[in-house]
């Protein structure tokens, strides 16, 4: 088994699917305490979508690195949902299901019209599960992903004291002159970037996983705002490891089996929170 | 005395649905205002605009001299996302100072000395690495009230800080309000549905209904609207 592993390390895509892998994870997990705490959590969710969208116009229009086209896209659509919610005629939640689902037919229907690929279905089953495209990352990915998350990571850790602040009581925030704002639109460029980066990991239908079970199960047993965060990065961390590992060694889809290891992390941290709230 | 708060035939309101008109007053350093009126005659809106976190849509609210926006203290009503919120005592009130840093990102000693003292006044340091969410109603209200201290030391501004709250806790807090006002000689501007409980610690009274009385709490007991609400 492990020289079975040592081998597989020695290729280089599997450790640039490490390297990529660990680093979404950090950085979704990080923001993702934000999000579940402000009532997010679906944000990433929508998003996603708008980037499968994005993904399949950069495809059909024939642009050879994608990326920086998504990035662009989603981080325009994260403005846009943030904004609306601030002075919604149609109401939060109404818009991101109004926008994800419209972004996830134009995307299949333009895949399924132009697309050159013999087999469409399964490009689009790619891109919504990330089944292997982890394993096929180009050496500009990866650096790009690497240097996206050093700034997401470096932003995060700069803005700390403010995004607990605005996520905490943002009226509190406004009243006392924190430019409230300016900081959520910094939040909402900082999902787009993580959507992103993450839809080569998991795909677009799985993303939300990655920002919700880190952040929920730290909450279920840390009582700090900080040691929530760090926790939250550390399990986030090591499922990714152990989910693509695992899936490296077994041959199954990486995306699925990240999010399975993610799921059963939260059913022991559960236990666990029952277990410390029962003993107080 | 020097005023702190000028409101000039103030006009609030959202749109064409307008709450508060034709208000003047003035708010004199040191005072303890309480404002009293029925549910919907637009007391937060008043507060919110004192806070600058809603514009008139005419008249004017001018600040006394060497008083900044930012410098106001505000204890808001809770809201639903704090109940569940993982954060220890400590973490929030020192989240009050973050006016003072501006664009700094990290706290200075000086910011933590400052939550230090604000959770000494309210009595619960010793809770300072308790979650927030395993707090009593009461304790949540003295952890937010410490916060606002962070904000400010000029002026705060409570909304409704002992509803939800028993009896016991309320007389809690309003003495440790009527504190910060007499030892720290911090202004008050606190609303409250509970008049009678209410008007023992305040100097001063403003009353909103279709018509507005202000005046010092001597002259409330002795107005028409004071006769019918203490009775």
């Amino acid at each position: 088994m492990l020289d079975k592993l040592f081998m597989y390390l020695q290729y280089p895509f599997v450790l640039n699917a490490l390297i990529v892998g660990i680093l979404i994870a950090l950085c979704s997990s990080m923001l993702g305490v934000t999000l579940v705490l402000k009532r997010y959590s679906f944000i990433g969710d929508g998003l996603s979508h708008v980037a499968f969208g994005a993904m399949a116009v950069a495809a059909v229009a024939g642009f050879t690195e994608d990326m920086p086209f998504i990035l662009l896209v989603t981080t325009v659509f994260a403005i846009l949902l943030l904004r609306t919610g601030q002075n919604a005629k149609i109401k939060g939640d109404a818009t991101i299901a109004m926008i994800s689902v419209g972004a996830m037919a134009i995307g299949y229907l333009l895949m399924n019209v132009f697309s050159s690929s013999a087999n469409v279905s399964g490009d689009v089953c790619t891109t919504l599960f990330g089944s292997t495209s982890i394993l096929t990352l180009t050496k500009m990915q990866v650096e790009l992903c690497g240097i996206l998350s050093a700034v997401v990571i470096g932003v995060f850790v700069l803005l700390y004291h403010k995004i607990f602040a605005v996520t905490f009581d943002e009226t509190f925030a406004r009243a006392t002159g924190t430019p409230v704002d300016m900081y959520n639109l910094l939040l909402a460029v900082l999902i787009a970037v993580i959507i992103v980066l993450a839809m080569n990991l998991v795909g677009s239908l799985l993303i939300s996983a990655l920002v919700i079970f880190p952040a929920l199960s730290a909450m279920r047993v840390f009582s700090s705002f900080k040691s929530v965060i760090l926790c939250s990065a550390v399990f986030s961390v090591v499922c990714a490891f152990l989910g693509i590992v695992f899936s490296i060694l077994a041959g199954t889809p990486t995306g699925a089996t990240v999010v399975v290891a993610d799921m059963l992390a939260f059913a022991v941290f559960y236990i666990i929170g029952i277990k410390k709230s029962s003993t107080q | 005395m020097e005023p702190i708060i000028i409101c000039q035939d103030l006009k609030l309101g959202f749109g064409a649905n307008i709450l508060v008109e034709h208000l003047s007053f003035t708010i004199e350093k040191g005072s303890y205002l309480c404002i009293v009126g029925e549910n919907g005659v637009g007391k937060s809106t008043l507060l919110r605009a004192i806070l600058g976190l809603l514009k008139p849509l005419s008249g004017s609210i001018i600040l006394g001299e060497g008083l900044q926006r930012r410098e106001i203290g505000y204890l808001p009503q809770q809201t639903f996302v704090q109940r569940d919120f993982p954060a220890s005592v400590r973490e929030v009130v020192l989240s009050g100072c973050q006016g003072r840093c501006g664009l700094r990102p990290f706290y200075n000693r000086e910011e933590k000395q400052i939550a230090e003292k604000a959770m000494e006044q309210m009595e619960i340091t010793g809770l300072a690495e308790t979650c927030y969410r395993d707090l009593s109603g009461g304790q949540q209200q003295r952890v937010l009230l410490a916060r606002a201290l962070c904000a400010s030391d000029k002026l705060l501004v409570l909304d409704e800080p002992v509803s939800g709250l028993d009896p016991k806790m309320a007389e809690t807090m309003y003495r440790l309000v009527a504190c910060i006002n007499r030892d720290m000689g911090i202004t008050i501007i606190m609303i409250s549905h509970d008049v009678r409980e209410a008007i023992p610690y305040a100097t001063h009274i403003l009353h909103m209904d279709k018509d507005y009385f202000f005046g010092t709490a001597e002259a409330y007991r002795e107005s028409e609207y004071g006769r019918l609400f203490l009775a």
